[in-house]
């Protein structure tokens, strides 16, 4: 006698009622907190912020607290809940020259106006583990000085002048903000669309892809021409204002990479530009972003198109774990229907090859 | 803190307008893909989100809905996704293929016939027949504006000189109004001939793919073949151990470590329906109760 299996409805709701409790853990120790996690695992919420596309850290501490610390899960929450926001329109764009720097290097330049700033930055740490973290430890306050009124101009900026890198393109005023979360991807993209798709993208995809284009699949040259962390104004243009309203600062680190570019017979040698932003402090995001950002832009510059970092098509399709990791994780659903009709075709396929190995050779015709 | 308040069946209606008129695309040019921009859903990419998607542009408050995953209501994304449109549509649901107006459905189309008014709405993980052919985009959108079909021949001629059969058991490609090569989501071969001449609109959803298709009621459906090797179902050749059935898709069972089997309709309503009219097999039981755990 067979039973069929039922009381999927139940076994859902229990295990999500352990799911519940396991987040929890030792009851014992004492619950975490959105502002725990927000002060003292910020890097972790820059990412989900970065890569759930939503600048909101109470809602990307909440969403890391709900997905226990898997931050692919964390991102998806903000992602689902930022998709169902309605859209008032788009900023204007920001200033990164303007920020109010908290770091600021570059590798290009000794020294440049307004200064190389470390700022918070495990650069240079040693990476012992330090016992004194483990429990009570009260760092000394940091060392404060003069804020300078120096401005802080890009460095890029500074190479523009001379006309050593190409010019960054100017949007026109009226010219739309291509946005690939309301109107559907198709190839080739734009460079907006490229970024915004890079932006949202796996931090570890894109440090995979970058690092290949250095280690010489598509190698473009690459100098870290200027890191800046900081904050920056966000305006919004009110029609009925009449001008920019202000609607709050917030955090960004940009990265401009100087990428070598021989020129043609119609234009003077130049450097050429890799770009990356992301909210917060997200270096390694920016950095790889940049280099493949340039990379991409291999059609555009006459570049021949060999590596993997170099093929937009295989970048930005596959750049986004939220979608990546659905679709590898869905082969845990049901498959018995077609695992069923491959399990037949596969059995006819080994009788025959069975029946066939039974025939004996022809014999020789006996004369 | 931002408090989220859903809309009726959960999407925005703009977001629903902008699905509805990728839906009426497709209708307007079966079996064609059209791009829509998919939206994050609350569920991961790959477990229905498109269907979810075209489910919530089309379902009215009246509407009675079925969502089955392999033929059955109780698979857990089954009941997790018919859950979801209770709670945020708050519509009728049903496991009864006759009464629903909407089904959703993931790997089957249901044994009873489908009728007019009715919409079968399929979940799609790749909508692109020719995909494992040709990985780009660009190109495969090409290859269908120009009917360029020949590499999908090539691929089952070359099944059949290396295995002696069309070697495609389940994402059978299918040739619709005698124009576009269609992928009918990753459905059995043996459900191919349900989608001809259906009086039932099939719709198609891929979220993640961002892709929406469509076999309107009435369109001639034609699994590709050739005429020396003509299209063939599969069904594992015996009766549903527990209603009896001899036409039914089945699963196989697995029922000890020695190597038994046995065989029962993957349609859950389908095998119920004939077992309350008195239809037994060789394994009948009462099926209907909680396997109590524990």
């Amino acid at each position: 006698m067979y039973v069929a299996v039922k009381g999927g409805e139940r076994a859902i709701e229990n295990a999500h009622r352990l799911l519940a409790h396991e987040r929890r853990g030792d009851r014992d120790v004492p619950e975490v907190s959105l502002a725990q996690i927000s002060e003292q695992l910020s890097l972790g919420v820059d990412r989900v912020m970065t890569e759930g596309s939503l600048y909101d850290r109470e809602l990307a501490a909440l969403a890391i607290k709900q997905a226990r610390g898997d931050m692919i899960e964390a991102i998806f929450l903000v992602r689902a809940f930022r998709a169902t926001l309605p859209r008032f329109g788009a900023t204007e764009p920001v200033d990164t020259g303007a920020m109010q720097v908290r770091r600021r290097i570059s590798s290009t330049f000794k020294d440049i106006p307004g200064g190389q700033i470390l700022g918070p930055t495990f650069d240079y740490t040693h990476r012992l583990l330090d016992p004194q973290l483990a429990e009570g430890f009260s760092p000394e306050p940091p060392m404060t000085g003069e804020a300078s009124i120096a401005a802080t101009p890009r460095v890029t900026d500074i190479l523009g002048r001379d006309g050593l890198i190409e010019p960054s393109p100017e949007a026109g005023a009226d010219s739309v903000v291509g946005d690939l979360t309301r109107e559907p991807l198709s190839f080739p993209a734009d460079r907006d669309l490229r970024l915004q798709n890079l932006a949202r993208a796996d931090e570890g995809f894109l440090l995979a892809l970058g690092y290949s284009s250095q280690r010489g699949y598509g190698r473009n040259h690459p100098f870290a021409g200027e890191i800046r962390f900081g904050e920056v104004e966000v305006e919004f243009m009110a029609e009925d204002a009449g001008f920019a309203v202000p609607l709050g600062g917030i955090a960004l680190t940009e990265c401009q990479m100087v990428n070598q570019f021989k020129g043609s017979a119609t234009e003077p040698p130049c450097f050429t530009r890799g770009y990356g932003l992301a909210f917060g402090q997200s270096e390694r995001k920016t950095m790889s972003m940049a280099l493949v950002d340039r990379s991409l832009r291999a059609r555009e510059l006459g570049e021949e198109v060999v590596a993997p970092a170099q093929d937009e098509e295989f970048v930005m399709s596959h750049s986004d774990n939220v979608q990546a990791t659905g679709f590898v994780e869905h082969l845990k659903l049901p498959h018995y229907v077609d695992f069923q009709s491959e399990l037949g075709l596969l059995r006819k396929l080994r009788k025959e090859f069975a029946e066939a190995a039974e025939v004996p050779p022809m014999q020789e015709a006996a004369e | 803190m931002n408090a989220p308040a859903y809309n009726f069946a959960y999407l925005d209606e703009q977001t629903k307008r902008m699905i509805r008129r990728a839906i009426l695309k497709a209708i307007a040019i079966p079996g064609y893909q059209v791009p829509f921009a998919s939206r994050e859903m609350p569920m991961p990419y790959g477990w229905g989100t498109g269907g979810v998607q075209v489910t919530a542009a089309i379902l009215g408050p009246q509407d009675v809905l079925k969502v089955i995953d392999q033929g059955s209501d109780d698979t857990t994304n089954a009941i997790s996704i018919r859950k979801f449109f209770g709670k945020t549509a708050g519509v009728a649901t049903t496991t009864s293929t006759v009464d629903a107006t909407v089904i959703q459905t993931r790997h089957r189309i249901p044994e009873a016939p489908l009728h007019g008014g009715q919409i079968l709405v399929y979940q799609v993980p790749i909508p692109e027949p020719l995909r494992f052919l040709e990985p780009r985009e660009t190109e495969t959108r090409r290859m269908h504006a120009l009917g360029e079909y020949g590499l999908m021949h090539v691929k089952l001629y070359e099944d059949i000189a290396r295995f002696g059969h069309i070697a495609t058991s389940y994402a059978y490609p299918v040739k619709v109004n005698a124009r576009y090569v269609m992928d009918p989501s990753p459905t059995p071969k043996f459900d191919n001939p349900k989608m001809d001449n259906c009086p039932a609109l099939q719709l198609f959803g891929a979220g993640r793919e961002k892709r929406i298709y469509a076999i309107p009621p009435h369109t001639s459906v034609v699994s590709l073949d050739f005429e020396d090797h003509p299209f063939t179902r599969y069904r594992f050749d015996a009766p549903c151990a527990l209603c009896g059935a001899g036409d039914s898709y089945l699963d196989e069972i697995v029922t000890d470590d020695k190597g038994s089997r046995m065989f029962v309709c993957s349609d859950t309503d389908y095998c119920e329906g004939r077992q309350s009219a008195g239809h037994r097999g060789s394994e009948s039981a009462a099926p209907h109760k909680e396997r109590a755990h524990g």
